[in-house]
């Protein structure tokens, strides 16, 4: 009898040990527990690189980085244009956008309590630009006067680039040119201040080791930081007690997650393990629509897809011949057959943004692609082209497609040469293609992001294409201190280039995602940068509901 | 014995050179260049980079820099990460062995039961059974059965989760998806080898001196059959500790199967350098682990050697 008694007792806590640790592990890291207690969980596509804003280059770490640091100028929550105080108070610029100042918050602070100060974005920017230290994205502070000799080892002292501590909090900044849009561009974590004072105790300015952005040694300046980091597995963000606007911050910390399979990422989602997702794809939209029309978003994002043409080619250098290759494209087909993301038909490089008008100079026209291969006097049967794709999923039934078109439109036999990432990029590097399908994110909202890159010698334009009058209108928009006529002179620049044809416009991006119904404030922005400081999690509705 | 112990560790030193040299000849031979990607950077800056790493120099230049950092057991910095190497190893290595483990518990527990079942009932319908389940266990790819264990049991079963790696209940559908493939390939072995040995005059003799069925089986047969399941086992195991791409992707499992992958895509010579060291040394040591188990169940092994 005493024995049974035991024995069931024993039973029963092994029992309630059980349970206890089942429904422990149920509710561990999903939705449910994580929106009571204000967590938001992300997906974020891959492990970041580093958290050094001057150190990565990708979207995956400018999720992160962007709730750990704040730069100038913060993000409003829903509008692209506007801007929001963010380590800056107040900022304003000379007459023609040359010079500008920016007075920092008087109680802003590092997450250890110390002051931001001028000397951090100086120093931060020295850093960046540091030719020893070798920064990636170094280009990106290029506008600043002197900055580009500097980063090429062509002047050594910082003391000429036009970035001055005026005093503790009250920093001045000049520009290589009229820069209307500066503000947008100290969003951009390139221009984020770092902790002069945690990096010279980890190595130094120009040391690489990766030491200071380790949890426990990081210390940041926005609305969260850095509490875990668990290389490959996730990366936990909490609220910062001593960010300057901490009343407006309403989640209690962010999960990122780097979920590198999208179909993993979707499963998550649907098991209710995710607030959000990095992306959706393709091939589950329609799916997705249909069960979860409440969460399933197809954003618009800054990015642009085209096709690049080899100029240098002996065949493409027939103007007509690129200009049939291009009407010959019927992207809508595209968008609606394959991709099915709500893309927009590119008419041309530049989308949509704020006085910016999109060009309208490639669109889909048999007849007028069969008068340009008329014209071109190419004989369809002769030519020996080869269209340069990736290896990822979906780049081969693109590429099918657009094969399909010009052999119907115009004749012409086009071969695949799909290749692995870095051989692809690097064969448009050496320019060792004819066709090749491309895309470009835009890294702030200025026509500028996109029409850069063409100029000749530039590392990104990858076709051999140059055009003297192209760079003159560029030139033209950068010395012009009326914004409107800025932009027309922008404008102007890229009809060139599509009237010459290095590239062949296909879509619009638009950012594909799964989103919870409890969060809270996240709208859609050109960026995708939404910024976590305006995000809540309704303690309602805690499933994704078909 | 010690003696095989040590020449078979000297021999393991010499693979595991080999295997690190042909890696790093490969890898320096494949097209592409790590420092290219979609947004180029300037062309200053991409010859830092490749000074800092020295990949300006020859490749012999490199391979003796890197035999010299490996032998203070710097693996050098991952091209893409900008992390030590042997740091994110020592992040990654926990959980793919913990999958290892309990992927090879669930291979021996599943695989060997049903290849001696297998081969006690030859030519019966268990038999046919158990080995038309062991060929599609060896025929359906992880890829597919993992997305359907996901969708069909964790989806379904509350406390378990369709990706991630958090408590013991997340190990279990990827230590079972890698550990079923194994099972497969580890009943057909193991039938194979019982068969061999059921076949024998000594067991056939036990038999007529009575000796009851199930001694048979465990004390004599087993015995025997069982040494080519161990020969596989043993490397089997430290393949499975390494990680598998697509088992640790479908489960969101932090581990060093993506490693391999990773690496060889992005050209991050340094990770793929340092993720192949550990590879050929755990398979120097399954082997080695295999070796000895070998001779201690089979005598004559333990003589010649």
């Amino acid at each position: 009898m005493t024995f049974l008694r035991i024995h069931s007792l024993f039973t029963l806590l092994a029992i309630a040990a059980l349970s206890s640790l089942i429904s422990s592990c149920d509710r561990q890291n999903h939705v449910d527990e994580a929106t009571e207690n204000n967590i938001l969980i992300m997906g974020n596509s891959g492990e970041p690189a580093d958290l050094d804003p001057q150190v990565v280059t990708g979207v995956i770490e400018s999720n992160i980085i962007t709730a750990l640091f704040e730069g100038l100028c913060g993000q409003h929550p829903s509008s692209d244009g506007e801007h929001l105080p963010g380590a800056a108070v107040t900022w304003s610029a000379n007459e023609n956008f040359t010079v500008w100042t920016f007075k920092l918050q008087p109680n802003g602070k590092w997450s250890d309590g110390k002051p931001v100060t001028t000397e951090d974005f100086v120093y931060a920017y020295e850093r960046i630009l540091h030719p020893k230290f070798g920064a990636k994205y170094a280009s990106m502070l290029y506008y600043i006067k002197g900055a580009e000799d500097f980063n090429k080892g062509e002047a050594n002292d910082f003391s000429n680039v036009g970035v001055r501590a005026i005093d503790s909090h009250t920093l001045e900044i000049t520009m290589r040119a009229p820069i209307p849009f500066l503000p947008d561009l100290t969003k951009h974590y390139t221009w984020y201040p770092v902790p002069k004072h945690i990096i010279e105790k980890h190595g130094g300015m120009i040391a690489k080791n990766g030491e200071w952005t380790e949890a426990g040694n990081l210390v940041s300046n926005g609305a969260f930081t850095l509490s875990k980091w668990v290389l490959f597995d996730r990366i936990e963000c909490i609220k910062n007690p001593l960010y300057w606007d901490t009343s407006t911050v309403q989640l209690e910390g962010i999960n990122f997650l780097p979920i590198s399979n999208a179909y993993t990422e979707a499963r998550m989602f649907f098991n209710n393990q995710l607030h959000v997702t990095y992306t959706l794809a393709p091939e589950l939209i329609s799916y997705s629509k249909e069960k979860y029309p409440e969460n399933t978003k197809l954003d618009t994002y800054l990015g642009s897809n085209f096709l690049r043409l080899n100029v240098t080619n002996s065949q493409l250098k027939n103007i007509h011949l690129r200009k049939a290759l291009g009407h010959a494209v019927n992207s809508q087909a595209i968008i609606d057959n394959i991709l099915q993301g709500g893309q927009e038909q590119a008419t041309g490089l530049v989308p949509n943004m704020g006085e910016y008008q999109a060009a309208k100079e490639m669109f889909f026209d048999p007849e007028l692609a069969k008068d340009h291969l008329a014209k071109s006097g190419v004989n369809p049967a002769e030519l020996k082209l080869t269209l340069l794709t990736t290896d990822r999923e979906g780049a081969k039934v693109l590429a099918e497609a657009l094969q399909d078109m010009w052999r119907k439109t115009l004749g012409i036999t086009i071969n695949i040469r799909q290749s692995e990432w870095k051989s692809y990029q690097k064969a448009m590097s050496d320019l060792d293609y004819d066709i090749s399908t491309g895309g470009w994110i835009g890294d702030y909202p200025d026509p500028t992001t996109f029409l850069d890159m063409w100029k000749k010698g530039d590392g990104n334009n990858r076709t051999g294409w140059s055009s003297e009058e192209y760079e003159r209108l560029l030139g033209k928009a950068e010395l012009t201190e009326d914004p409107i006529q800025r932009i027309r002179a922008l404008e102007a620049a890229e009809k060139v280039l599509l009237g010459e044809t290095p590239i062949i416009p296909v879509y619009w991006y638009t950012q594909s995602y799964l989103k919870h119904k409890s969060l809270k404030g996240w709208h859609p922005l050109i960026l995708n940068n939404h910024p976590y400081k305006f995000i809540s999690l309704e303690k309602k509705n805690t499933t994704p509901e078909s | 014995m010690l003696s095989t112990i040590l020449s078979r560790l000297g021999q393991g030193c010499i693979v595991v050179f080999l295997l690190l040299t042909v890696t790093f000849v490969l890898i320096r031979m494949m097209p592409g260049d790590p420092f290219v990607s979609d947004k180029a950077m300037p062309q200053h800056i991409k010859e830092q980079n490749e000074k800092r790493f020295k990949l300006n120099e020859s490749n012999l230049v490199q391979f003796g820099a890197y035999l010299t950092t490996l032998a203070q057991g710097d693996m050098g910095i991952s091209i893409t990460r900008e992390q030590p190497v042997t740091k994110i190893i020592k992040a990654s290595f926990p959980a793919s062995a913990i999958l290892g483990i309990a992927g090879i518990i669930i291979a021996v527990c599943v695989g060997v039961p049903a290849g001696i079942l297998s081969a006690l009932r030859k030519n019966s319908l268990i038999d046919y059974g158990t080995m038309i389940l062991a060929m599609l266990g060896i025929s359906v790819p992880s890829f597919v059965l993992a997305p359907v264990l996901a969708s069909s049991i964790a989806a379904n079963v509350p406390f378990l989760k369709v990706a991630g790696w958090g408590g013991p209940f997340d190990w279990f559908l990827p230590s079972l998806t890698l550990g079923l493939a194994t099972a497969a390939y580890l009943a057909r072995i193991t039938r194979g080898g019982m068969l061999d040995t059921l076949n024998q005059d000594f067991i056939r003799t036990a038999k007529a001196k009575g000796v009851p069925a199930l001694r048979v089986i465990i004390k004599h047969a087993l015995r025997g059959g069982i040494i080519p399941a161990v020969a596989y086992v043993g490397p089997a195991f430290a393949m499975l500790m390494t990680g598998s791409f697509i088992v640790e992707t479908i489960f969101q499992v932090p581990g060093m199967g993506q490693h391999f992958v990773n690496a060889t895509k992005e050209l991050d010579f340094f990770l793929l350098q340092g993720v192949v060291i550990v590879l050929g040394i755990l398979i120097v040591i399954g082997n080695l682990t295999a070796d000895i188990a070998l001779v201690a169940i089979n005598p004559r092994l333990r003589e010649s050697s």
